[in-house]
């Protein structure tokens, strides 16, 4: 039988069959990994040329490359036609991922050739995230050293299914059997803690060409396949995940009244006319009326094909939402753990607002936690507080909104994500999620009814009279309302100071305390504030509840929002206070955030940007200018309502 | 369940992932335009752009730099696609530059392509403010191309800077960019030159004429066969015309772009003719010959 060697070469007049039949193959995308010396470029180069890719006027100008700055002596240097750009031709190595494309009979293959240097892990991620398949090289004289179990290691942190060990230079070992299978079992070895369901061990020489195409007369007692052949005949397309259909949607097309279809790819699963879908997160449920496909209406789709779906009703749905079958959901969480893979420069700041983008959404993240570092080179776990550029490890990851993932190892297209620095743009991190952290305890309206009634059932052992008698006071909350500037925080401070003085028992809290902490997380958006001061409410509502009076000092815009926040405090001992201050008197007072703002570097910022609503029906409204006369104000009129001080016979 | 029936040929896999592309930048960016340059992988990206939003219109235009100096048949070719599919179509011309003269004869090829295209797209992009441009290059066309990302960041001057590209991994893309800032989108990226012809071949994707084997007026000048096409051609030169068999396997400026002799009239043989050739294509292009790495070079400074 003769095997492999198939590369492209029609009969003449046979060319509508030809194409034809070429039209069918299907396409293997697949990873490169070694370093400089493994011989790689050898490999490529040799993979390209003998499948006809590489044409003759290329050929002229790589003998004219090579007599200048070739490395191969008077042999062609096939790493001269992959190496790209001027530099890295310079230094002689590749720096980046390139991507090369040929053909034989049986398929077409996309490689992914990524560098070896521990510098450029980044590259070999990039490279892995797209393949089905890895070609890890090694030095038959070196066997498996550092590099190779580092490849390894992230060849499976990407989640390629199928590994070829490639051990090169079979020529400078004598074509030893002996040597090959010393470093198949040391590899073995290795490999057990990672999981790698197919591996596929080939001795080959690169530069004399056994084993690459053909199989060598050389090593006579190997009975695998050649690596073209094993190339052109893996098994990988039952690798996509066909059983969990998820169709997150891309875009909406609306061209008029009576068409609407959402289009995207499908993710995974499978999905058909006349099936019951649900999205989310809304939970609503249609039937699918429609599939066209880029060729027409189909009768079902399954991934990777980018379809537009029609649906039986009209159900709100748009970008970053997603179809799935009603009875296979995928998780639907803010908080997730994560394998995450630092590719910025900058050194991660653990209070940076990231933008997150993960199945079509894009909102904000935060990473709450490294739970630890892998040493790509050990595997070993270490703790630290900041990734940098190259490193590794688990993280906890909290979302501004929820986010509908899988975890990665049962489906890459929905448990993938990237990080994005919010200021420079750049991809600062991908991540593959492990999976949700613990049940959503976080809801994610402002006032949730079922949590209030819980809240309710809880009955503390000192009641209310023996803490009044205590504190000579009763809970209370003054939320002092105003635009940046007006002078809350002031007024705040000054009330604190003022009733401690007097014997009151107090706790003030302000923006920033509660963003240095308990809202780390949060981000200025109108939602963020709103989530925020939710927060602070439900905390001055337990406060209050035992007794002491809280002093809080938010711009809280909205009325609405305001409204709220006396729902969750209770309406009783909520008190506005509203600091009524000119927006020009503001921007004199504290001018760093307009000026931001004027500029389009700050968004959100009320009174510029965003709607500053005056309260309908504040407790009390104050001027900034006097400060003095504010605060006593305030004392009177806590008097008046009795929240302090109060009499012990009360 | 037969997985057979769940997997996708090698061309409708790269249908798909190019429609994918075209559908994120229309839902992430403000102004996107596809950028035309009248050859054979714009009209499969055209083509790829209208089945991405079918049965709806493209929300996009197209836009083509005229350098003035396209073959005539292009430019028709260009202006009747567009207004039987609907297209929007912007027609560029730096008017400076013709004001100036320049010209391939006059200038040579440098500094033609220099002003005529690559300062011409420039200030169209920077005119109309668009925020992403697609292109129709790939990846297999020249080694500089093989490290571009399919979506390939440009800062405000659109400078690329092959060290500082933004990594991309799966079909996760990086859309976010500050005012000024702009991306430049390939979404044939991973396709090569038989796939293209395969997939004219299949989706029945009209094409420039200029493609197919015909006789045609033919000058030969330092080795390379130009067609002439109208009277700006050197008297002394285009007196030299003959007419010859040929086709042109990639098209631009018809002084700039050399023909091949062939009898390949239709697309079969084309590709039989593309199997046993011997020479790339980017090869028929002179502007190539000008210095070693100029692709990567014209890159830099802003050019597809």
């Amino acid at each position: 039988m003769k095997q492999a060697s198939s590369t492209q070469h029609p009969a003449p007049g046979s060319i509508s069959s030809f194409l034809d039949q070429d039209q069918q193959k299907d396409l293997l995308r697949f990873l490169t990994a070694g370093s400089v010396d493994d011989g790689k470029s050898t490999l490529i180069g040799k993979l390209l040329f003998d499948s006809k890719k590489i044409y003759e006027d290329q050929l002229m100008a790589l003998e004219r490359d090579s007599k200048r700055i070739g490395h191969a002596g008077d042999e062609t240097d096939y790493a001269l036609l992959l190496d790209g750009l001027q530099a890295e031709r310079e230094q002689g190595i590749t720096i980046d991922v390139a991507y090369r494309y040929f053909s034989t009979n049986k398929r077409k293959f996309i490689i992914a050739d990524t560098p070896g240097h521990e510098q450029y892990t980044r590259n070999m991620v990039t490279g892995a995230s797209t393949a089905n398949l890895a070609i890890i090289l090694v030095d038959a004289r070196k066997g498996v050293i550092t590099q190779t179990r580092r490849h390894t290691f992230l060849v499976s942190l990407l989640g390629i299914r199928h590994i070829v060990l490639a051990v090169n230079k079979m020529d400078l070992v004598d074509y030893s059997e002996e040597v090959f299978e010393k470093i198949c079992d040391d590899y073995k070895k290795f490999v057990t803690r990672l999981s790698l369901p197919d591996i596929y061990f080939i001795p080959l020489s690169a530069l004399k060409g056994d084993n690459v195409v053909e199989l060598s007369d050389k090593m006579p007692w190997y009975r695998g396949k050649s690596l073209l052949h094993y190339l052109e005949t893996v098994h990988v397309s039952s690798d996509r995940n066909f059983d969990d259909f998820r169709f997150p949607v891309q875009i909406v097309l609306r061209p008029d009244l009576d068409f609407r279809g959402f289009s995207g790819k499908v993710a995974s699963g499978i999905v058909r006319k006349g099936e019951k879908l649900m999205a989310l997160p809304s939970r609503k449920s249609s039937t699918v009326t429609r599939i066209i496909g880029p060729d027409g209406d189909m009768d079902y789709a399954f991934p990777p094909q980018s379809i537009t779906l029609t649906l039986a009703d009209e159900i709100d749905l748009s970008r970053g939402d997603m179809l799935v079958h009603p009875d296979n959901l995928p998780r639907v969480e803010r908080q997730f753990e994560a394998m995450l893979v630092w590719m910025d420069e900058k050194l991660m700041d653990p209070f940076t607002q990231f933008f997150i983008k993960q199945a079509n959404n894009v909102t904000r993240a935060h990473i709450d936690q490294i739970r630890y570092r892998v040493d790509v080179n050990t595997l070993e776990q270490s703790e630290t507080n900041a990734l940098a550029l190259n490193e590794i490890g688990r993280v906890v990851i909290t979302s501004a909104k929820p986010l509908l993932f899988d975890p990665y190892h049962r489906n890459r297209s929905t448990g993938a994500f990237i990080l994005i620095d919010p200021i420079t743009h750049n991809t600062s991190a991908v991540g593959m999620i492990i999976d949700k952290v613990n049940p959503s305890d976080m809801p994610s309206r402002l006032v949730d009814p079922e949590s209030k009634r819980l809240i309710e059932q809880g009955k503390s052992l000192i009641g209310k009279q023996e803490l009044e008698k205590r504190y000579r006071q009763r809970g209370a909350t003054l939320w002092i309302t105003g635009l940046h500037g007006s002078g809350k925080n002031l007024l705040a401070y000054t009330l604190e100071k003022q009733l401690f003085d007097a014997g009151a028992t107090v706790v003030m809290v302000d923006g920033s305390t509660a963003r240095s902490g308990l809202n780390r997380e949060l981000d200025f958006s109108p939602a963020g504030r709103a989530e925020q001061m939710r927060r602070v409410a439900h905390v001055c509502r337990i406060l209050n509840d035992q007794g002491i009076i809280t002093i809080c000092s938010f711009i809280s815009p909205r009325e609405q929002v305001r409204r709220q926040l006396a729902e969750i405090v209770g309406p009783e001992r909520f008190h506005l206070i509203y600091m009524d201050a000119g927006l020009d008197y503001c921007r004199s007072n504290k001018p760093e955030l307009y000026e931001l703002a004027d500029k389009g570097q700050l968004h959100f910022l009320p009174g510029v940007d965003e709607p500053y609503e005056v309260p309908e029906n504040p407790a009390l409204s104050l001027k900034p200018e006097n400060m003095a006369e504010s605060v006593a104000k305030v004392m009177e009129f806590l008097g008046e309502m009795k929240v302090f001080p109060i009499s012990s016979s009360q | 369940m037969d997985i057979q029936n769940y997997s996708l040929n090698n061309l409708r896999e790269l249908e798909a992932e190019s429609i994918h592309v075209i559908r994120e930048v229309a839902a992430s960016f403000e102004k996107p335009v596809m950028l035309y340059s009248i050859g054979k992988d714009s009209s499969v990206m055209v083509r790829l752009a209208e089945k991405a939003f079918y049965p709806g219109k493209v929300p996009f235009p197209l836009m083509h730099i005229d350098t003035t100096w396209k073959f005539r048949e292009m430019v028709e070719f260009r202006d009747r696609y567009a207004a039987e599919n609907g297209w929007e179509l912007i027609v560029e011309i730096n008017h400076e530059g013709l004001a100036a003269g320049i010209g391939p004869f006059t200038h040579g090829s440098k500094v033609h392509t220099d002003v005529m295209k690559t300062q011409a797209l420039l200030k169209a992009l920077d005119k109309h403010r668009f925020d992403a441009a697609f292109g129709g290059a790939r990846r297999d066309e020249e080694k500089s191309r093989a490290k571009e990302r399919i979506f390939s960041f440009r800062d405000r001057f659109h400078q690329w800077d092959p060290k500082n590209q933004r990594p991309e991994l799966w079909d996760i893309y990086n859309t976010k960019v500050h005012k000024g800032e702009s991306i430049r989108v390939f979404p044939l990226s991973n396709w090569t030159e038989l796939d293209i012809w395969q997939y004219i071949r299949l989706e029945n994707i009209p094409i420039v004429p200029l493609y197919f084997a015909k006789e045609r007026p033919i000058v030969e000048h330092e080795g390379t066969l130009i067609m002439v096409d109208d009277d700006r051609m050197p008297a002394h030169i285009a007196q030299k015309a003959t007419m010859r068999k040929v086709r042109f396997r990639t098209l631009g400026c018809y002084p700039l772009t050399g023909a091949v002799e062939s009898d390949a009239d239709n697309i079969e043989k084309i590709v039989e003719e593309m199997m046993t050739t011997t020479k790339s294509e980017r090869t028929t292009r002179v502007i190539d010959f000008d210095q070693e790495g100029s692709m990567e070079q014209k890159k830099r400074e802003g050019y597809f």
